[in-house]
């Protein structure tokens, strides 16, 4: 049985800051520069997520992408969107808020939620559209 | 007279905002709004179209030399604009309502005053891919 991939896009607009509060205000900004403004910046963020399988022989599909959107915007989006990053979302608490430590997190929330028989595969998260990082489950 | 030809330029920033009316309260904040009021921010990939209508430079074949409208952009735009929050840290919203329609018409301002005021300005302003405003409505 051949294997496909079927990738899901969602949205959401928030506000973060890269800072790491056991470094001083200097160390801060020599490290994460204008990312460390201290009343925040924003970004437009784009999720791709990308499940694997097998398409179903009763629906031809290896999940219903409605549904996945729905899990999606469940669970991440409407958690994220028109949020700050550090201040209102319970899972990045206590965690450096880059696109890395939160895609992580977007996994986490997003794999126990899977159909059944449907794999998570990859998220990509766009920050701008000249930045995006990938995350396999690795 | 030389053709009148339009040039565009296209720059981005990345900065929090909220939307909120001081005289209102909080409630009526929250259902104008919405999600836009929340009061931690939240924030966008702003993108800028900075537009230039003139007559060609016969001598140069320039509306407006694209280095100088880049580097004016870059200097009275970006650099007070990005990776900031627009109502703490832009003096112009101090007490105005950052909305796309409002940072358009910001921009338009500081800009307006540094091109020669034989060519017409127009500013494009995305806030999201999808959300876009543009001031002047048209060009005079």
């Amino acid at each position: 049985m051949p294997t496909f991939y079927l990738t899901r896009r969602e949205h959401f607009n928030a506000a973060h800051k890269l800072y790491n509060p056991q470094w001083t205000t200097e160390q801060n900004d020599a490290v994460f520069g204008k990312c460390a403004n201290e009343n925040w910046h924003g970004h437009n963020f784009e999720l791709f997520v990308t499940v694997k399988g097998a398409p179903d022989p009763d629906t031809g599909f290896i999940v219903d992408a409605k549904l996945l959107s729905k899990i999606i915007k469940e669970f991440v989006v409407d958690v994220l969107d028109h949020r700050n990053l550090n201040l209102d979302i319970p899972f990045m608490q206590g965690k450096i808020c880059s696109i890395e430590n939160l895609i992580f997190e977007i996994w986490g929330q997003l794999a126990p939620h899977m159909p059944k028989g449907v794999q998570l595969h990859c998220i990509k998260l766009v920050e701008t559209p000249r930045i995006f990082v990938e995350y396999f489950g690795d | 007279m030389g053709e009148k030809v339009a040039v565009y330029r296209e720059e981005h920033f990345n900065a929090a905002h909220r939307l909120n009316n001081a005289a209102w309260s909080a409630e009526q904040n929250k259902l104008i709004f919405g999600k836009c009021n929340l009061p931690n921010y939240h924030g966008h990939n702003y993108v800028i179209i900075v537009k230039v209508v003139g007559e060609v430079d016969p001598e140069t074949g320039y509306v407006i030399d694209m280095k100088v409208l880049s580097d004016l952009i870059a200097e009275n735009i970006l650099d007070k604009f990005d990776h900031k929050n627009l109502n703490l840290d832009v003096p112009a919203f101090a007490d105005l309502n950052p909305s796309a329609e409002n940072i358009a018409i910001v921009i338009f301002g500081i800009l307006r005053p540094l091109i020669n005021e034989h060519l017409d300005l127009q500013v494009r302003l995305y806030e999201t891919p999808r959300n876009f405003v543009e001031y002047p409505y048209q060009l005079k």
